[in-house]
């Protein structure tokens, strides 16, 4: 298992050489001519108006939070799913009645709206 | 050289090992952790050469397919059949002038053409090609596989935020409330697999839907628990941001969303991750729900397991062609309602049904296992038609919508005001 594991980091640091080495590629083989224009930030053709960062609508932010509840709910999930067959019947009603709390969440947002795209 | 390689210890880091130690080639006490190193290298540089080469013609593929499929007949210029496209595109990029703008936050902007790539490639290291070819396989492959692909997230915003752009800044806002929503059910239609199999390694997935599987021998999974196949396939459509699921990068909308700004070698980088994560989510499809490396039928048991694993991947990769060729873009208030509204729900009932049903059918004969899924299953999708259609009738909307019907009402009524 540790060899599993050692093989995984050392991939990742070699998956990372791969945009690594294409751009010490790129900047080999491609071409440098900047200018004021070719550089300015792209609106389709017309000059750019005001800034991106501003504040931004606050819809995702909601969808962020329901995410983090059902996210943290999967955690749960897994192992249940994997010990499953080992388990009495009682996990099963103790994993419907968890779930039903979480669709009962989900029940609140809808009707609270927080799922609507506004 | 080869008669040293014991049959039994088939390891490549094992083989190094004595291979190290009999020669005496490296200095130091333990050959075994050099031979784990340079095995990695080793492996890891073989999955990246058959994985970049794999991507450079899933190009070409999706190129022939969408056009065959719209009435062209795709790359067809450069070599026999445009198959040295992939290459001729490959050589531009790289030759192409990379544009930073000066707007752009420099260190965010670039390292996030960066990061995009290693979480598209790392999770290659748990996919079992057969049951020897196999990287790494963790007793948490299908976990890791989840977690390392929706750490995606994270460059696809860096990118977005980095350009300064008001398009990539949408588009990569998009992107994050997007691919955050289908991964809620993306990982609870695994979950349903997961209770048959009682495992998360990636051999122990495929060994359990094979005629040696303890739990229910010989079925896959795409059997017992479509509608999981199902909601996979939707929630993984979103997830790696193809059509019809593509709103963060709608060219008609928004440009090119979150990669707007960038250019040369740095776009094809962003490129390069989509392919990448098409052919690994298809090949995690496989594995999951069509039997990965076990052959299709009893009578092709010779088949090496690698033939059927790839032909198998290529089947998902072809759907995800087809879907692309056949269906338009979604809106995007339709698309995250689709999300919560539809695929949440549906499995969430699936997870407690199966869940149920395993209890069930425990010890009963194959038939009778396959039938109670297939009646479980067959009653869910008429539960839902007769939701659907309680609520077209409801709403009296032509089109599928997911609104609450009030909110129709009053938007009618308001817009039927000011008019």
């Amino acid at each position: 298992m540790g060899e599993n594991w050692a093989f995984v980091a050392i991939f990742s640091i070699i998956a990372l050489s791969i945009p690594l080495l294409g751009i010490l590629a790129a900047r080999l083989l491609a071409p440098r001519r900047p200018g004021a224009i070719k550089q300015s930030t792209y609106e389709c053709g017309l000059e750019t108006i005001g800034d991106a960062w501003i504040q931004f609508k606050v819809q995702y932010y909601l969808y962020a939070l329901i995410f983090v509840l059902f996210d943290v709910e999967t955690v749960f999930l897994y192992p249940w799913a994997v010990a499953y067959n080992a388990l009495p019947l009682l996990a099963l009603f103790e994993m419907i009645v968890f779930l039903l709390i979480l669709g009962i969440g989900l029940v609140y947002a809808w009707r609270k709206g927080a799922l609507e795209w506004i | 050289m080869l008669h040293a390689l014991p049959l039994a210890e088939t390891s490549l880091s094992g083989w190094l090992s004595g291979l190290i130690s009999g020669h005496a080639l490296l200095p130091g006490e333990a050959p075994l952790a050099w031979a784990v190193v340079i095995a990695s290298i080793l492996k890891a540089t073989v999955i990246i050469l058959i994985v970049q080469i794999g991507m450079l013609y899933a190009t070409w593929g999706e190129r022939k397919v969408i056009g065959r499929m719209q009435d062209r007949l795709g790359p067809n210029r450069v070599g026999l059949f445009g198959l040295a496209q992939p290459f001729a595109d490959m050589i531009k990029m790289l030759t192409k002038e990379d544009i930073t703008p000066t707007a752009a936050h420099k260190w965010v902007y670039n390292l996030g053409a960066i990061l995009v790539v290693p979480p598209a490639v790392i999770g290659f290291a748990v996919v079992a090609l057969d049951r020897h070819l196999i990287a790494a396989d963790l007793s948490v492959g299908a976990l890791f596989f989840f977690a390392i692909g929706s750490t995606s997230v994270m460059p696809i915003f860096m990118a977005g935020w980095g350009s300064r752009n008001k398009y990539a800044l949408l588009g990569a806002m998009r992107a994050v409330a997007q691919v955050v929503s289908y991964e809620i059910p993306q990982v609870l239609s695994i979950v349903g697999v997961l209770l048959l199999a009682g495992t998360l390694s990636m051999n122990g997935l495929v060994i359990s839907q094979g005629p040696l599987g303890d739990a229910f021998p010989g079925v896959w999974y795409v059997f017992l628990q479509p509608i999981g196949f199902i909601i996979f396939l939707l929630a993984t459509t979103a997830e790696i941001e193809r059509t019809p699921f593509d709103i963060p990068e709608a060219e008609s909308e928004i440009i090119a969303g979150y990669h707007t700004e960038y250019a040369g070698i740095k776009f094809g980088l962003f490129y390069l991750a989509l392919y990448f994560v098409t052919i690994s989510a298809s090949a995690v499809g496989a594995i999951l729900f069509l039997g990965g490396w076990q052959p299709p039928f009893g009578f092709m048991a010779g088949l090496p397991g690698w033939v059927s694993m790839t032909a198998k991947t290529l089947v998902l990769v072809f759907v995800f062609m087809w879907l692309r060729g056949t269906l338009p873009r979604l809106r995007v208030d339709q698309l995250m309602a689709f999300a919560w509204k539809v695929l949440v729900p549906i499995s969430l009932v699936n997870l407690m049904v199966t869940g149920f049903l395993v209890k069930l059918v425990a010890g009963w004969p194959p038939l009778g296992v396959f039938g109670a899924f297939a009646v479980a299953n067959v009653a869910m999708v008429l539960l839902l038609l007769w939701l659907v259609a309680g609520w077209r009738r409801r709403s009296g909307a032509r089109q599928m919508s997911f609104d609450r019907p009030r909110d129709i009402a009053a938007g009618a009524a308001v817009r039927g005001g000011a008019a």
